[in-house]
C-alpha cells in the first residue's frame, strides 16, 4: 500500500514539474502585427481599467454602436495590471489602461503589441509630448496609445486644514498622527523623492525614478518615520475615500478622483499641487499581444480618442485629456473646465509633471548606479511592515 | 420472433449476471484487490489535485523571476529562502501571523467553553437548539459582510465610539490596527470552537460528575481535574479550525489591518497576484505549512481528530 502511495507521489510530482516547464521560454518585445483596416467587430472586448475609467456613460453608447460587449476588470495597481495582462499566458484580457510605471513592462515581457496610429482618426489632435512618449514607444514603434494624464495630488480636509497645505511635508509630519493615507503602492516612494529632492537637495536627486542605492536607503527612511503616523495606505480608491468620509484620514496622498468623488457626497475637502510639484501619471491603452477581439480594440481606442469621449473621462475622473481638441466639449459639459486642467495650456503643464515610469538599474546617462522595480518593491514591503 | 427475442435477452442477462458473480468472487477472495479498486477514485484525486499541486509549489520556491519581463528563471536556487531568513521585515510578519493567530485561538477557547458548557450541561433541549442555531447563524451571511461591519463598528464616528461617548468615554482609534483585526478574527472564528467543545463536553458521561463529587471533589476541582481534560481534544480540534484559518487569512488584513498589519498570507497574495514572482511566493508559503505540519503533528497526539 505504502509502496503504491509513494509511486502515485512520484509520478503526480513529475507531471507537475513537466507542465511548469512547458511554459514558454524568454520574453521579448511583440513584433509589429498591423491588421489593414479595422474589420467587423468580434463581438466582445475584455479590458483592464482603473477605476472610473470604462463608465457606462461613455461604454454603452460604444456598445450599441459597434456591438462590442465590454466586460471590465478594475485593477487598483501598476503591478496588478501587469499581473492581469499576463494571467492566463495573455489572451485573458484585450485592453489595458496602462501607467507609466507599468507600460516598460508590458513591452519588455513581450505582453503587448504594437498599434497602428494610422488608424486612430485623432491621434493628430494630440499633446505633442503625448505621441510618441517614451514610456509607451520604442525606437518609433507604438506600443500604446496615450490616453489620459494629471499629477497625484495632495488631498486634505478643509475643516482641518482651513488654509491649504503648500507642502508635502503635510504627509510627514507628527502633528498628523493617525490621520493620514497614502496610496500601497512602491512607485510611492517617488513621491517621498520628489520631496526630499528639495527638502535635502546634498542627497542630489535630480529625478524620482532614478535613485541609487544610497539615496533609495534615504527615502526609505523618510517614509519609515511616516509609517507611524498613517492611518491606512489604501489599495483602493474606494478605501481612500471611505477614510476621508468618515474622519479616519484627514490629509493624503490622492487622485483627482477621490477628491471629485468626495465633494459630489457633500464631504468638506480639497486639493492642492504643493509647492515641491508633484509627480503624476500618464496612460496609455495597450494591446495585448495574443489579443482575440484586435477589431473591437480598434474600434474602441479610436473612439476613446474622440473629443467628446476623452471630455467625458477628463470631467468623471479629473484629469486631462490627450486630445486638445477636446477643450471645446469639456467647457460645453462643465464652463472653465478646460483651462482648470490646464489643456488650453498643455504643451508647457504637462513639462512640470514628474510622470510614472518603470524605475531600471540602468540610468537614462548609462550608468548602472540605479534600483530597479524589484528592489522598490522590497523596500516598500519593509516600510508598511 | 417474441419468443426468440426472449431467449436471447434471458442468454444475454444470464451470462451478464454470471460475469457479475465471477468478478464479485474474485474480489472477495482478493480483499486488497477490492479495497484498491475503492480508494482509486479518491486517492487519484487527492495525488492529482493536492500532492501535486504541493510538489509544483515547492519546485517553483526554487526558481526566480526576472523583474522587468516577469519570466520565470529556471536556474536552481535558495535565493527565495535567504531572502525571507534575512529580511527582518519577512520575519516580523511570520511570527506576527504566527502571534495573532495564537491569540485568536486563546480568546476563542476562553469565549467558547463556558458557552460549549452551558449548552451541553445546563441548557433545556430547546434552549439547546436555540443556542446551536445562534451559534451557526453567522455562518449564513457572507464572510466578507461580517468582516465590513466590523468596520463601520470601529470607524472613528461608528458605533463603537457612538456607544462609549453615549457614557461618557472618550472615543477609540480602535479601526485599522492588530487589536482589530484580533476582535474581527475572534469574532468570525468562534463558531468553529464552540461546536468541537460542546461535542466534547457532551460525551463526558454524568456519571463522572457524580463520581467525582462521591469522591469529595468540589466544583472546581471537578473543573479541573474531569470536565477540562476530559474536554481537551475536542478543544484541540477546536483550535486545529481556529489557529489554521487565522493562519491563513489574507481578507482581514486589508479590510481591518492598518499599517504593519500584514500577513503571511498577503505577502503570497501580493506576490502572485500583484509582483507576480510566483517563485517567492511559493517559499514563502511554505512558512505556513511547515507551522501546520507542526500543529498538527502536535494535536495528533492528544487524540484531537476523534473528535473533528
Amino acid at each position: 500500500m505504502l509502496n503504491r502511495v509513494t509511486r502515485y507521489v512520484a509520478t503526480g510530482a513529475a507531471l507537475a514539474t513537466a507542465i511548469a516547464f512547458s511554459v514558454s521560454a524568454f520574453a521579448e518585445p511583440a513584433a509589429p502585427n498591423y491588421p489593414q483596416t479595422i474589420g467587423k467587430g468580434e463581438g466582445a472586448l475584455n479590458i483592464v481599467a482603473w477605476e472610473g475609467y470604462a463608465e457606462d456613460a461613455w461604454i454603452k453608447p460604444f456598445e450599441k454602436d459597434t456591438g462590442c460587449v465590454v466586460n471590465r476588470k478594475y485593477a487598483g495597481s501598476s503591478d496588478e495590471m501587469v499581473a492581469l495582462m499576463r494571467q492566463g499566458g495573455g489572451a485573458e484580457y484585450d485592453l489595458v489602461s496602462a501607467s507609466g510605471d507599468a507600460s516598460l513592462r508590458l513591452i519588455y515581457g513581450g505582453d503587448v503589441q504594437p498599434i497602428d496610429v494610422k488608424l486612430i482618426p485623432d491621434f493628430d489632435n494630440f499633446v505633442a509630448d503625448l505621441k510618441a512618449p517614451p514610456h509607451n514607444t520604442i525606437k518609433g514603434v507604438h506600443y500604446g496609445l496615450s490616453y489620459e494624464w494629471g499629477p497625484n495630488v495632495l488631498l486634505y480636509n478643509t475643516d482641518k486644514f482651513p488654509k491649504a497645505p503648500t507642502s508635502w511635508a503635510a504627509i510627514y509630519d507628527a502633528k498628523n498622527k493617525g490621520k493620514i493615507s497614502v496610496p500601497d503602492n512602491p512607485i510611492q516612494i517617488a513621491d517621498a523623492a520628489l520631496y526630499l529632492s528639495k527638502k535635502d537637495p546634498s542627497l542630489g536627486i535630480t529625478d524620482p525614478y532614478e535613485l541609487t542605492p544610497k539615496q533609495l536607503d534615504a527615502v526609505t527612511a523618510l517614509l519609515k518615520t511616516q509609517r507611524p503616523l498613517i492611518k491606512k495606505y489604501w489599495a483602493l480608491a474606494s478605501d481612500e475615500i471611505e477614510l476621508f468620509k468618515n474622519g479616519d484620514a484627514t490629509v493624503g496622498a490622492a487622485w483627482p478622483y477621490q477628491t471629485i468623488t468626495l465633494k459630489a457626497a457633500g464631504a468638506k475637502v480639497a486639493d492642492t499641487i504643493p509647492a515641491e510639484g508633484a509627480t503624476g501619471w500618464a496612460d496609455s491603452w495597450m494591446l495585448s499581444a495574443k489579443s482575440k477581439h484586435v477589431n473591437c480594440a480598434y474600434k474602441f481606442m479610436a473612439y476613446v480618442s474622440t473629443p467628446d469621449v476623452q471630455a467625458q473621462q477628463a470631467l468623471f475622473f479629473g484629469e486631462t485629456p490627450a486630445n486638445l481638441k477636446a477643450c471645446t466639449a469639456m467647457d460645453k459639459a462643465d464652463k472653465g473646465s478646460c483651462a482648470k486642467y490646464h489643456l488650453n495650456e498643455a504643451e508647457t503643464y504637462i513639462k512640470q509633471i514628474k510622470f510614472w515610469k518603470t524605475p531600471q538599474a540602468t540610468c537614462s546617462n548609462g550608468s548602472k548606479d540605479c534600483t530597479d522595480y524589484g528592489a522598490w518593491q522590497t523596500k516598500w514591503q519593509e516600510i508598511k511592515g | 420472433m417474441i419468443s426468440r427475442f426472449q431467449t436471447a435477452y434471458g442468454t444475454a442477462a444470464d451470462a451478464l449476471s454470471r460475469g457479475v458473480r465471477r468478478v464479485s468472487a474474485a474480489l472477495w477472495r482478493r480483499p486488497a484487490v477490492s479495497a484498491g479498486l475503492l480508494l482509486l477514485p479518491p486517492l487519484g484525486w487527492f495525488v492529482l489535485i493536492y500532492l501535486a499541486a504541493l510538489a509544483a509549489l515547492f519546485i517553483s520556491a526554487f526558481w526566480t523571476v526576472d523583474s522587468m519581463t516577469g519570466d520565470i528563471v529556471r536556474d536552481w536556487t535558495l535565493q527565495n529562502f535567504r531572502t525571507i531568513f534575512e529580511s527582518p521585515t519577512n520575519i516580523a510578519i511570520a511570527l506576527r501571523t504566527l502571534g495573532i493567530a495564537t491569540a485568536v485561538t486563546i480568546t476563542d477557547i476562553v469565549l467558547a467553553f463556558p458557552f460549549a458548557y452551558f449548552m451541553a450541561r445546563l441548557a433545556s433541549p430547546r434552549q439547546r437548539i436555540i443556542l446551536s442555531t445562534l451559534v451557526l447563524v453567522p455562518l449564513w451571511s457572507s464572510y466578507l459582510a461580517r468582516v465590513y461591519a466590523w468596520r463601520l463598528i470601529f470607524a472613528g464616528d461608528g458605533l463603537l465610539n457612538w456607544c462609549l461617548r453615549l457614557v461618557g468615554f472618550d472615543g477609540v482609534e480602535i479601526g485599522y490596527t492588530n487589536w482589530a483585526m484580533w476582535i474581527v478574527f475572534s469574532y468570525i472564528w468562534l463558531p468553529f470552537m464552540i461546536m468541537p467543545v460542546y461535542a466534547a463536553l457532551e460525551r463526558i458521561p454524568f456519571s463522572l460528575f457524580e463520581a467525582s463529587q462521591d469522591l469529595g471533589a468540589r466544583a472546581w476541582r471537578t473543573l479541573f481535574r474531569v470536565v477540562i481534560p476530559m474536554s481537551m481534544p475536542g478543544v484541540v480540534a477546536g483550535s486545529i479550525f481556529t489557529f489554521s484559518l487565522t493562519l491563513g487569512d489574507y481578507i482581514t488584513p486589508v479590510l481591518v489591518g492598518g499599517p504593519g498589519s500584514t500577513f503571511i498570507g498577503n505577502v503570497v497574495y501580493n506576490n502572485v497576484g500583484i509582483t507576480n514572482n510566483v517563485p517567492f511566493a511559493a517559499a514563502y508559503a511554505t512558512i505556513p505549512l511547515v507551522i501546520m505540519a507542526l500543529y498538527l503533528s502536535a494535536a495528533r497526539r492528544t487524540g484531537a481528530f476523534e473528535h473533528l
